[in-house]
């Protein structure tokens, strides 16, 4: 399996053929269509992160030593980016989670929406997961 | 002095217009949540700032002297803008949360006794429902709410139920923040002063979009914002009739709002001081004198006749796009949209809106009740202020529409 930081990069270039916003987000509503949906048993209120704007929803398993998170959104846009944070972190050691910086956010250009100010849940959820990641360090 | 009846004109008085945001020309449509500023406020702002400033009612040298004569005349100006009768019934606060707190922490304290009832509608923003919850848990009263119909209007039919002797104050909203529906508030008044129950009016949205006479009108309080209606941020206005003001015990103390003190015993100044303790926001008070001088330059049939071209053009437009539902429909609609796409959520359309340069808000509005009512966990509003146009509007609809596109 790559590392984080493999993963980010990936991500990076992935992003670079896009020369304007519309390209990035029509991408990124692609991604949000194509995230399997977490299944019923996720969506529950335990695993719901509320916002004012949108809905996220993250479930997050341990097994073996890594922890594999599922994630789901009322809003596309929101599930689009989700997508990404879900395939860089899902599947990693709780240790890789913790040192992970996530600077590839804003390298693609999208840091204005984990603004604290933008109230979509996200910036809620990347500390849901590092805080997952504490707690399952913490139990093994 | 020539009144302004042209919305270039209008638009060329704020630098704030005239700004690019995402590399697109800004559309400025969330005006229900805060109005941008004319040059004369930024103006009188910036002056007071860099030399015109000097404590209010206190000292006697020459700075302190003009600040106090700016705050006193703006409220002048203000007492004239709304009609109230005496500058006494003119209080300055922070705005319109702080205006309806006061309320309810100094008419409740009075008047609101256990087992008592206060009445608001099932279309108030949060900042007119909390206030009163909160007055009714202080005195174990009960909170009664009068619902709306399916078009978001007050059903009148149903306020006779609930309005009996019980009932100590009602606090309705003159314009929902959500459906932009000026509500037959008069109606309501008459009803209530018939019974002895004053009524005090959330006017936020209402006093931009109406012409505010409170002695026509008859209510006994009328809150609103200095920074909805071109003025700064933090300074509001609290009007109430004079014989209840003189009622009601202050609510904040300290400096101002004093007679004399000694340990034993302080007496309250006269109004309006009583309810302005501690050093006001005297720059912001001065600049919404100055806001409401704007208003007053901007011809009032010009801007009624605009408005309602703008109001026509948005709601045949929307409502001919596929699965959009606008809430709030009533021959007394302002330049104020708020609406749903099936099966779109409404962050996604304000994000790729945002990217568009429209600035619009989406989510809950401070109006959870009257969400969870319409079933909704959320719209996307459109709220426009004199200085928009038909040719913004446009833009609007034909980016609204790309955008529902990319979503689809």
């Amino acid at each position: 399996m790559i590392t984080i930081t493999q993963a980010e990069q990936e991500i990076i270039e992935e992003f670079s053929v896009f020369t304007d916003w519309l390209d990035k987000y029509e991408y990124l509503i692609e991604l949000g269509k194509s995230l399997p949906i977490i299944n019923d048993n996720g969506r529950q209120e335990s695993n719901l992160i509320k916002g004012c704007q949108s809905r996220v929803w993250l479930a997050a398993d341990y097994r073996e030593g890594r922890i594999y998170f599922t994630a789901d959104s009322d809003a596309i846009i929101t599930k689009g980016i989700i997508s990404l944070l879900v395939r860089v972190f899902s599947g990693r050691t709780p240790k890789e989670i913790i040192d992970a910086d996530l600077s590839f956010i804003k390298e693609i250009g999208l840091q204005d929406n984990l603004s604290p100010s933008r109230s979509n849940g996200l910036v809620s959820m990347i500390r849901q997961i590092k805080f997952y990641a504490v707690a399952f360090a913490a139990n093994k | 002095m020539e009144l302004i009846k042209d919305v270039d004109s209008i638009r060329k008085l704020f630098p704030a217009l005239d700004q690019k945001v995402n590399n697109k020309s800004l559309v400025y449509f969330d005006n229900g949540a805060t109005a941008q500023k004319p040059l004369s406020v930024i103006e009188l702002t910036d002056k007071m700032n860099s030399g015109v400033n000097g404590n209010i009612h206190r000292a006697v040298h020459e700075l302190s002297a003009r600040t106090t004569e700016l705050y006193e005349g703006a409220r002048e100006d203000i007492r004239k803008f709304i009609n109230a009768k005496e500058r006494e019934e003119v209080i300055f606060t922070s705005g319109t949360t702080a205006s309806i707190n006061l309320v309810a922490n100094s008419f409740c304290q009075k008047f609101l006794n256990k087992g008592d009832t206060v009445i608001v509608t099932e279309a108030e923003h949060h900042s007119n429902i909390v206030p009163w919850q909160m007055a009714c848990e202080r005195t174990g009263a009960e909170l009664r709410v009068l619902p709306v119909d399916s078009n978001g209007e007050w059903m009148m039919e149903k306020l006779a139920e609930i309005l009996d002797s019980k009932v100590k104050i009602i606090s309705v909203a003159h314009i929902s923040n959500v459906l932009g529906i000026v509500n037959p508030v008069k109606e309501l008044i008459e009803a209530a002063h018939k019974k002895g129950v004053p009524v005090m009016i959330d006017g936020a949205q209402g006093v931009v979009h109406c012409k505010v006479d409170v002695q026509e009108l008859d209510c006994d309080f009328y809150a609103f914002s200095g920074h909805k209606l071109y003025g700064p941020t933090g300074i509001g206005i609290l009007y109430g009739k004079k014989e209840l003001l003189d009622k009601i015990p202050p609510w904040l103390g300290g400096g101002d709002m004093v007679g004399t003190v000694s340990f034993n015993k302080t007496t309250y100044a006269d109004l309006p001081l009583k309810f302005e303790a501690g050093t006001p926001n005297f720059i912001g008070a001065a600049a919404l004198g100055e806001a409401v001088r704007f208003v007053r330059s901007i011809d009032g049939d010009f801007l009624k006749t605009q408005e309602d071209e703008l109001v026509n053009y948005l709601i045949n437009s929307l409502s001919s796009i596929n699965g959009v539902k606008v809430f709030g429909t009533s021959a007394n609609k302002i330049s104020l949209f708020s609406f749903t796409v099936e099966g779109v959520h409404p962050t996604d359309l304000a994000m790729l809106m945002d990217k568009m340069g429209i600035a619009l808000r989406s989510g809950l509005m401070c109006s959870e009740p009257l969400m969870t009512k319409f079933g909704v966990t959320g719209m996307l509003r459109a709220s426009l202020a004199m200085y928009n146009t038909v040719s913004e509007s446009e833009y609007f609809i034909a980016s609204l529409k790309r955008a529902l596109k990319m979503l689809s």
